[in-house]
């Protein structure tokens, strides 16, 4: 079984030769060369990918569950009863993981030749591509927590690269700067947590069955909960969650396939993904602290999609509905309170909701950011108002997004109403609080993305800005992707995903399952919902919107500026952190700490001077410090 | 036992693989040597001919020797082979020590291309050959030995011809006077390590390591003063403070090369043998807590004594004598508590201080055939004019500083847990803080580098191909050593005492 899936390494290290190719040698090449290099290595990636999907799904289960498989697993540091190691764990969550992350990255792989086409520095573009392919795969692939910690560094790090790329722009260095130092603080909590985690429990395998992890696992339940919250900050850096989610908005400076692919479909959801992986241990030692964590989403989805009813960029939006996505995934696994699918129970459903959904999600959200792409390469504009009535310029874009708009807005038989479904039976089996709370945000969602749509095309036309430069489609590297995508929105629904990945692996079926009651209500208010936006913003002119505006306009511009969240961070880091803390430390620093160095560099240079007689090159004497040292060595021996 | 000649089994010499594929590459470099000279013709001198096929041979056979050793090395039989009567013993960790050996020997040699091809050397240039294999093979019988006697005759095998090759470059005068300085104080330290081993003799009646293991503890004052005459003695060899005044002389007087197998091979070998001495010999338990003692003050002294030195000095052969003292004492840490786990750190220190070293002089040596330039100022805007060898230098000076992620942070950090696993916290605190104060002087030469400016630079050269061959090996043993754990993994998997 191990031996079958040995080829699996070559997932990881087909992007890193094409990585390490781009990079080294791709000032060499022209750029449809490295732009070839790169998409063929991801190419096969994506096959390996798909294979090895088919080759484990295909499985023979074992007590009813897809057992996981460690192909290869090498000790890379041994300390004493610790070591790191690195390795590839094949479970359920990862393949589909290899799937998301292969297909996406493909996709943009191949998107890009037009949407990057001529510019400046697309070798480097392309090698980037391939490290942080690389890396997000190795991150879900990851054997324990310490390699996960790796990769998810170096998805930082490729993060950064790629937002910055456009790196003679000043938003575009101050976006990765945000990005990086504001996933970076996160991620010492990260840290904290895993040497807290290791520390007691003496592991960083994520094996929680085998007998002597466990036995160590359940020595240190007292701090599990600590150490699993503090890796939990670290996931909500990367995933966006409230108050860490600022960053993400402003990496939409990166290049658009970019955001599709890092800050929509993959990396965005390593929070969710770490979060699944450490499953079994909130599950059993920290229930309580998991439902802090489906609280925490809870918020965020609905601030999100509070925000981004009012935003104006496309980019913005979409990027303020990705947070907010993410956030229904980190609900569904926060409202889980059993690890079992038995006895009729849902209490697990939400483990199983999320992967759907963070898998659903990935499809259709980078489909919308690869249609935000055509239009921003059309127009060479991200705001609304430069756009409107584009339903005639670009069909294709046009009912790839639609489809995509029906689909995060959960209507049948797209594939995000199945997914999000999940999520809504799962919350409300929690509490009916937040299955209201979870009803009423996925309501908004339709209107912002129907506000969105309708904006984009149909709405006023702005006839000035197209009649100097008629919008028209990209070529069919552009367009492919998006078909290829929509496909996947409009069939991922009928996966019968619950027969491959649930919390204790066993097959749950939840068609059996499906409340139809809710999923009748849920459709309902989504309708409502659009109906509403087509009232409000489909015609040319908008007097309701207007009217709403003028009748709120505290309101409208809170959420436009995002709730002045931005201006709370400059404030607390410049007004508060800078003066009064670094200020303070900072003369501390010059003048005690420097000065004790300084003090410290002098005394050495002094003493050296003043022994250097010891050397004074006369054999003799050095005979005699010789004897002298054996003497007092003996001396040292004896007493 | 009757070991009479009569009855001594021959065919015991197999056991001695390396020791016999050695002094075979030595006798055919000996008779290559001999026979590949072409006849002088009439009115040109043996020094004209500019080409001698004895490097090529050399190289191919010593690098055959060292792969064929590196071999049964992979598959690891972790038995100590014992020969005549215990007098030989052989560990595969030996094999390891011995390669590490090996793969020094042949970057020194690869580097010493461009030296040997100057006019005055070209006519003894199997000669340096030849030496430099005989000392490899004294240390070769110092670490395969499990019997004082055998222990001494490795000793002097490997020191003897080294006063040779520091004065190779006789008729320079620094040379000549290092070579003096070399021989004369290595004869001294020997003089009291005989009479070391003769008072351990005359208490115990026994020269064998293990049985002096059982016969030999720390109630008398002979056996501890016969105990410190050996740590001298060894301290002489690694260079360790206060027994180390010979060695900023010698290895600025010396040809570059050949302070760079100094502060390597001889360096490492020695330093292995030291611990493998005292726990196999002084391992009784009493005896263990004076060495250990005794150690811990000698660390102590040498990094620090060794970190301030370096601070002051100018010549650049100089810094790296003083930095190459300072790295034994790490070297040293290792030996705390005689521990499989500090024999492993101190292998693989080893390991990854050659690649680092070695790099470090393949530059200095290079730069110093090409253009005699020697002072650490001299090397200010180095990087404007080759760029490629101030990088290459730079990596190696990062790792023998311990910056991450090159070898020398994972070497600092093995050494550093075994000593504190030992029960040593406080020494790896001093180590430390001397490790941030090594990084100050470490970094004034890449500051020399990059940032400094120079009216006179060093012009810009292409570098003979063995340097370039042994600056790619030393780059991708600073690079590859540390992040590959396999390297540590697998020297721990044979570590035993």
């Amino acid at each position: 079984m191990e031996n079958q899936f040995i080829f699996t390494l070559l997932i990881l290290l087909l992007p890193l030769a094409s990585f390490l190719f781009l990079g080294l040698a791709g000032h060499k090449l022209s750029h449809k060369a490295a732009g070839l290099v790169g998409t063929i290595c991801l190419g096969i990636v994506a096959v390996l990918s798909y294979y090895t999907a088919i080759r484990y799904f295909g499985s023979p289960r074992v007590d009813g569950a897809f057992q996981p498989v460690v192909p290869i697993n090498i000790s890379w540091l041994p300390l004493g009863k610790l070591s790191f190691d690195m390795g590839i764990l094949l479970d359920p969550i990862s393949v589909v993981m290899l799937i998301v992350i292969s297909t996406v990255s493909l996709m943009v792989h191949i998107y890009s030749f037009g949407y990057m086409h001529g510019e400046r520095g697309f070798q480097r573009y392309y090698a980037f591509l391939s490290l942080f392919t690389m890396s997000m795969l190795g991150l879900v692939v990851a054997t324990n927590i310490f390699q996960m910690y790796l990769f998810w560094e170096l998805v930082g790090v490729s993060s950064y690269l790629l937002i910055g790329f456009f790196y003679t722009l000043k938003p575009a260095i101050a976006a990765s700067k945000k990005a990086f130092i504001v996933t970076r603080f996160a991620d010492m909590f990260f840290l904290i947590g895993i040497l807290i985690y290791g520390f007691y429990t003496k592991t960083f395998s994520f094996d929680f069955t085998d007998a002597e992890n466990a036995r160590n696992i359940a020595g240190a339940a007292f701090i599990l909960p600590t150490a699993l919250f503090l890796m939990f900050l670290g996931g909500a850096g990367k995933s966006a969650m409230f108050p860490l989610h600022i960053w993400l908005p402003d990496a939409m400076e990166g290049p658009t396939p970019v955001s599709a692919l890092i800050h929509a479909a993959t990396m965005v959801v390593a929070g969710v993904y770490q979060v699944a992986r450490l499953f079994p241990l909130w599950i059993q030692y920290a229930p309580e602290t998991l439902h802090v964590v489906a609280w925490i989403g809870a918020f965020t989805a609905f601030y999100a999609a509070a925000v981004a009813c009012a935003q104006s960029d496309i980019k913005r939006v979409l990027a303020f509905s990705t947070i907010s996505q993410i956030a229904f995934m980190m609900v569904a696994l926060g409202v889980c309170t059993e690890a079992t699918t038995g006895h009729g129970h849902e209490g697990s459903l939400g483990y199983m909701a999320s992967m759907f959904h963070l898998f659903t999600h990935a499809m259709f959200k980078a489909t919308l950011f690869l249609c935000a792409g055509c239009l921003i390469h059309a127009v060479h504009s991200n705001e609304m108002s430069m756009m409107g009535g584009m339903r005639k310029y670009m069909p294709v874009t046009h009912w790839t997004f639609l489809i995509a708009c029906l689909a995060i807005s959960g209507i049948p038989p797209f594939s995000g109403f199945f997914s999000k479904d999940e999520i809504l039976s799962a919350s409300f089996a929690y509490s009916p609080v937040m299955g209201w709370v979870m009803t009423g945000i996925a309501a908004m969602t339709a209107f912002y993305m129907f506000r969105l749509y309708y904006g984009i095309f149909w709405g006023t036309e702005n006839k000035e800005h197209h009649s100097a430069h008629t919008p028209h489609e990209g070529g069919w590297v552009m367009t492919f992707p998006l078909i290829f995508l929509t496909i996947f929105t409009l069939v991922a629904g009928f996966i019968p995903f619950g027969k491959l990945v649930s919390a204790d692996g066993q097959a749950y079926d939840f068609l059996a399952h499906f409340d139809w009651k809710l999923g009748a209500t849920s459709c309902l208010i989504a309708l409502v919902s659009i109906a509403l936006a087509t009232y409000i913003y489909k015609g040319e002119k908008q007097p309701v919107a207007d009217r709403l505006q003028a009748a709120m306009p505290r309101l409208h511009k809170w959420a436009y500026k995002r709730f002045y969240l931005d201006e709370v961070y400059q404030y607390v880091t410049h007004q508060i952190i800078f003066k009064h803390i670094s200020k303070p430390l900072a003369w501390f620093d010059r003048h005690i700490i420097d000065g004790f160095f300084n003090f410290l560099a002098w005394g050495t240079h002094e003493l050296g001077f003043e022994i250097r007689g010891f050397q004074s090159g006369s054999i003799q004497k050095y005979a005699f410090i010789f004897l002298l040292g054996a003497i007092v060595l003996i001396f040292i021996m004896i007493l | 036992m009757d070991y009479s000649l009569s009855s001594l089994d021959y065919s015991q010499f197999l056991n001695m693989r390396e020791e016999l594929s050695l002094m075979l590459v030595i006798l055919l470099v000996f008779v290559a040597d001999l026979f590949l000279c072409k006849e002088p013709k009439d009115g040109e001198s043996l020094s004209a001919q500019k080409k001698s096929p004895i490097a090529w041979v050399t190289l191919t056979l010593f690098t055959v020797h060292t792969l064929i050793n590196l071999l049964p090395c992979l598959n690891g039989s972790m038995d100590t082979i014992s020969a005549f009567g215990g007098m030989y013993q052989h560990t595969a960790m030996m094999t390891v020590v011995k390669s590490v050996l090996n793969v020094g020997t042949l970057v020194v040699f690869l580097m010493a291309g461009g030296w040997l091809n100057r006019e005055e050397n070209r006519v003894k240039r199997g000669e340096f050959y030849t030496i430099t294999l005989f000392t490899l093979l004294g240390m070769y019988f110092m670490i395969s030995s499990g019997h004082f006697l055998m222990f001494f005759i490795g000793l002097e095998m490997a020191s003897v011809p080294m006063a040779a090759l520091v004065a190779f470059d006789k008729y320079r005068y620094e040379s000549a006077e290092a070579g003096a300085k070399f021989v004369l104080l290595a004869i001294f330290s020997s003089g009291l390590l005989l009479y070391g081993i003769s008072l351990i003799y005359g208490a115990t009646g026994t020269l064998y390591f293990e049985r002096l293991r059982l016969a030999f503890s720390a109630d008398s004052l002979i056996n501890l003063i016969g105990l410190t005459f050996f740590l001298t003695g060894m301290g002489f060899k690694i260079s360790l403070v206060p027994f180390h005044l010979w060695t900023a002389d010698t290895y600025q007087g010396a040809p570059t090369v050949v302070t760079s197998y100094l502060s390597v091979i001889s360096k490492g070998s020695a330093a292995f043998v030291l611990f493998t001495v005292l726990v196999k010999a002084f391992g009784a338990d009493d005896l263990a807590v004076e060495w250990n003692r005794a150690l811990f003050w000698i660390i102590i002294v040498t990094i620090t004594v060794a970190n301030l030195f370096a601070i002051q000095q100018q010549n650049l052969k100089r810094f790296m004598a003083f930095s190459a003292i300072s790295q034994a004492g790490y070297l040293v840490l290792g030996i705390m508590g005689g521990t499989a786990q500090g024999q492993t750190a101190l292998v693989y220190y080893l390991l990854v201080y050659m690649a680092a070293n070695l790099g470090a002089f393949a530059v200095i040596n290079v730069i110093e055939q090409q253009s005699g330039k020697i002072r650490i100022d001299d090397y200010d805007g180095l990087y404007n004019t080759n760029p490629k060898l101030s990088f290459l230098m730079t990596l190696c000076l990062f790792s023998l500083a311990g910056i991450p992620p090159f070898a020398g942070m994972f070497s600092k950090f093995f050494i550093f847990m075994a000593a504190f696993n030992a029960g040593y916290p406080w020494l790896v605190l001093i180590a430390l803080i001397n490790t941030v104060l090594s990084l100050y002087y470490y970094l004034l030469i890449v500051k020399a580098m990059y940032i400094k400016t120079n009216a006179s630079p060093i012009a810009t050269f292409r570098s003979d191909n063995g340097t370039r061959a042994a600056l790619v090996i030393c780059t991708l043993g600073v690079v590859l050593f540390g992040i590959m754990g396999v390297c540590y993994s697998y020297i721990d998997s044979l570590s035993i005492l």
